[in-house]
C-alpha cells in the first residue's frame, strides 16, 4: 500500500478545484505523485486511483497512455534526446549512439548506479536549434558530442 | 514587416503583468467592453482570421456556431499542445510573453461568451507551465480575470491542464476527452463541440497562435491586421524553419511569403552552400515538396493547390545531404508511436509502413514493398475515424512521388547510399 504525502494531497485537491468534475484532475494528479515518487508504479497509480474516485484501470490506463508518465524507475537524472526528423537531419543519431557507447546502457535503460537513464523523445519543440535534449527539466541546445560530454560533467 | 506578434518576446521580464503593461499590454480590454461582444465578433469575423493549429478554419465563424448556442457555462480552451513535429511557433507566447495569449484568450472569450477557459499545455513544455501559472495568478490579482473583470459584468476564469506527452491530445476532440481526465481519442462528430465541448458544454478550441492575433486585431482593426498577409489567409504568422538552413529559427512574418523568400531570405539559404533537396512546408504531416515548389507562397490555397498543406507552417529543409527514405522512416516511426490503436487502418498501417520502410532504408527492401505502402496509405485514407493516419500517409506518397528513384536505389543496391541505418525503437 502506497500512501500520498500531505503534500501531494493538498496539491491534488488545488487541481480538482480548478474543474466542474474531479476526474479532470487525474493527469495533474499523477504528475504530483511521479514528483514524489520518481515514478508511477502500478501501487502509486493504485493510490491516485482512490484519491480521484476513478477506478483503478481507468488511472492505469490514463497513466499508461502518455509517454511523460514513468512507469518503471528512472535515474536521477533523465536524458530526453530527441531523433525527430529537425533533430536527426541535425545529427541526432550520432548523439544517440554516443549517450548510449558513454553511458554504456540502451536508449531505454539506466545505469546500474542509477544516476542517468536515457530516453529517445519526438519533437520536443526546439527545432530551431537543433539537436536538442532535455534533462530533467532543463534544455540543451545545438548538440554536438563534445557539448553533451561536457554537460554531462557538470552533473557528476 | 515590423514585428507584431513577436514584438515584446524579447523584453526582459516581459512575463510580469507590469513590464506587459507598460509595454501597451491589456490595451484591448478597454476598448472591448465598449464595443460589446457583438461588436468584437465581427471584428474577428470581418479580419478574415483563420486558425493556426493545422486546419485553418475561420475563427469568427468558429465562435458563431458556439455563440448561437443558449447553454452555458462556455469554454475556451487554447491549444498549447503544439505537437506537430518540428513546430515550435507557439513556444514564445508560453515561456516568454504569457500575458499577450492570456489577453487573447480574455478578448476571445468576451466574444464567444465563454465563462471558462483552459491552457492545454504539451507535458514538454516545464517553463511555459510554471511561467503561465505565475501569469494567471498575476492575472487574477489585477482583476483581469475572475468575476466582474475590470467591473463589468464579464467573468472569466482560466487555468492551465498539463498533458503529458501524446501528439494525438493535439486534436481538439482528443484533446476536451483528456480534459476531462479520460484517454485522448478522437470524439466522432456529431455533436459537434460548439454544442456538446468540454464537460457536455458549447466549447472552442482555438491554437496559441490564433488567440494572440485577436488582441492585434481589436487594437489595430480588421482592416489594419487583414492588409498583412495575403488574402486568402490573411494577418502575420509565426513561421518555424529547421533542418538544413544556415539560420533555422522562428520568424514573424506575413502570410503569403514565398517558400524561396522563407528559406533564401530568412533561413540564410541551404547550411554549408549544399543543394535543397526536399521541403517540408507545414510538419510532418504535410507532404513534402522539391526545388520545383520554391514560388510557392505558404498559404492555404497555394500550398493546398501544390498538393501539400500549410498546417502548423513548420518548414524543414533538407539538403542533397539528406536521405528522403530516412526522413520517411523517422517520420512514420513517430506516426506508429503515437497512433492511439483504436482505428485498425492507422494502428496497424503504421505498424507495417515503419517496419518496410526500415526494411528498405536497410538494405533488405524488394520492389513489391513499394506498392504495399501505397496500398497500405490508401487504406488508412478516408477509413479512419481522425486525421492521425491521414497525417502519416502524406510523407511516403509524396516521397514516393518525388523521390521514388531514391527507394528503387535503396532496394537495387541493397542499402543506403549515404550509409545510415533505421534502428530498431521502442
Ligand atoms: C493528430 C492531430 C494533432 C493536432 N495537434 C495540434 C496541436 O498540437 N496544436 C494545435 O493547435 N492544433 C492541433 N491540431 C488541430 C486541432 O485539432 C484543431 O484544429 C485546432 O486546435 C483548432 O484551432 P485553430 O482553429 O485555432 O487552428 C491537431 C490535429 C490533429 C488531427
Ligand atoms: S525535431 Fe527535435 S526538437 Fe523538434
Amino acid at each position: 500500500m502506497v500512501t500520498l504525502s500531505e503534500n501531494t494531497l493538498q496539491e491534488i485537491e488545488k487541481a480538482a478545484s480548478k474543474y466542474v468534475d474531479r476526474k479532470s484532475a487525474l493527469m495533474a494528479a499523477l504528475w504530483a505523485a511521479q514528483a514524489e515518487f520518481g515514478q508511477l508504479s502500478p501501487d502509486v497509480i493504485r493510490a491516485v486511483a482512490e484519491v480521484i474516485g476513478v477506478s483503478n484501470a481507468h488511472a492505469q490506463g490514463l497513466a499508461t497512455y502518455h509517454s511523460l508518465y514513468w512507469k518503471k524507475p528512472v535515474g536521477k537524472y533523465v536524458i530526453m534526446l530527441c531523433t525527430n526528423i529537425a533533430c536527426t537531419l541535425m545529427g541526432a543519431e550520432t548523439l544517440l549512439e554516443h549517450l548510449e557507447k558513454k553511458l554504456g546502457i540502451h536508449e531505454g535503460g539506466t545505469t546500474p548506479d542509477g544516476r542517468f537513464t536515457l530516453q529517445e523523445v519526438e519533437c520536443i519543440g526546439s527545432c530551431g536549434n537543433a539537436p536538442a535534449m532535455v534533462i530533467n527539466e532543463t534544455f540543451y541546445y545545438d548538440l554536438t558530442a563534445e557539448k553533451i560530454d561536457g554537460i554531462l560533467e557538470g552533473l557528476k | 514587416m515590423e514585428k507584431i506578434l513577436l514584438k515584446n518576446a524579447d523584453v526582459p521580464n516581459i512575463n510580469d503583468v507590469d513590464v506587459y503593461i507598460a509595454h501597451g499590454g491589456y490595451k484591448s480590454l478597454d476598448k472591448i467592453f465598449q464595443m460589446g461582444p457583438a461588436a468584437v465578433l465581427e471584428e474577428v469575423k470581418r479580419s478574415g482570421l483563420r486558425g493556426r493549429g493545422g486546419a485553418w478554419f475561420p475563427a469568427g465563424m468558429k465562435w458563431q456556431f458556439c455563440v448561437e448556442v443558449n447553454k452555458f457555462p462556455k469554454y475556451l480552451i487554447a491549444n498549447a499542445d503544439e505537437g506537430e513535429p518540428a513546430t515550435f511557433k507557439d513556444r514564445p507566447f508560453l515561456e516568454k510573453d504569457p500575458h499577450q495569449l492570456i489577453e487573447g484568450m480574455i478578448v476571445s472569450a468576451y466574444a464567444i461568451g465563454a465563462s471558462k477557459g483552459y491552457i492545454y499545455l504539451r507535458g514538454e513544455y516545464p517553463t511555459g507551465y510554471k511561467v503561465l501559472n505565475a501569469a494567471i495568478d498575476q492575472a487574477y490579482k489585477k482583476n483581469l480575470l475572475g468575476n466582474n473583470i475590470k467591473g463589468t459584468d464579464f467573468s472569466f476564469d482560466l487555468a492551465v491542464h498539463r498533458g503529458a506527452g501524446a501528439y494525438i491530445c493535439g486534436e481538439a476532440s482528443a484533446l476536451i476527452e483528456s480534459l476531462e481526465g479520460k484517454r485522448g481519442q478522437f470524439r466522432v462528430r456529431p455533436p459537434y463541440m460548439a454544442t456538446h465541448g468540454a464537460f457536455g458544454m458549447p466549447t472552442v478550441v482555438n491554437n496559441v497562435e490564433t488567440l494572440v492575433n485577436v488582441s492585434h486585431i481589436i487594437n489595430g482593426g480588421a482592416d489594419w491586421w487583414s492588409s498583412i498577409g495575403s488574402k486568402d489567409s490573411p494577418g502575420p504568422k509565426v513561421f518555424g524553419i529547421s533542418g538544413h538552413l544556415q539560420k533555422p529559427g522562428l520568424y514573424e512574418l506575413p502570410m503569403g511569403v514565398t517558400l524561396r523568400e522563407l528559406i533564401y531570405e530568412h533561413g540564410g539559404g541551404i547550411k554549408d552552400g549544399k543543394e535543397l533537396k526536399a521541403v517540408i512546408p507545414g510538419g510532418v504531416s504535410t507532404a513534402m515538396l522539391t526545388p520545383e515548389h520554391l514560388d510557392i507562397k505558404m498559404d492555404v490555397k497555394s500550398l493546398q493547390t501544390a498538393g501539400s498543406a500549410i498546417g502548423s507552417g513548420a518548414t524543414t529543409v533538407m539538403s542533397e545531404d539528406a536521405c528522403v527514405v530516412h526522413m520517411v522512416w523517422r517520420a512514420m516511426a513517430f506516426f506508429y508511436h503515437e497512433s492511439c490503436g483504436r482505428c485498425t487502418p492507422c494502428r496497424e498501417g503504421t505498424d507495417w509502413m515503419v517496419k518496410i520502410l526500415a526494411r528498405i532504408e536497410n538494405g533488405e527492401g524488394r520492389m513489391e514493398d513499394l506498392k504495399i505502402l501505397e496500398d497500405v496509405c490508401h487504406t488508412i485514407h478516408n477509413n479512419c475515424f481522425c486525421p492521425l493516419g491521414e497525417g502519416a500517409v502524406n510523407p511516403v506518397l509524396s516521397g514516393l512521388k518525388y523521390f521514388r528513384a531514391d527507394f528503387e536505389e535503396h532496394i537495387r543496391t541493397r542499402g543506403c547510399p549515404k550509409g545510415l541505418r533505421a534502428r530498431a525503437r521502442h
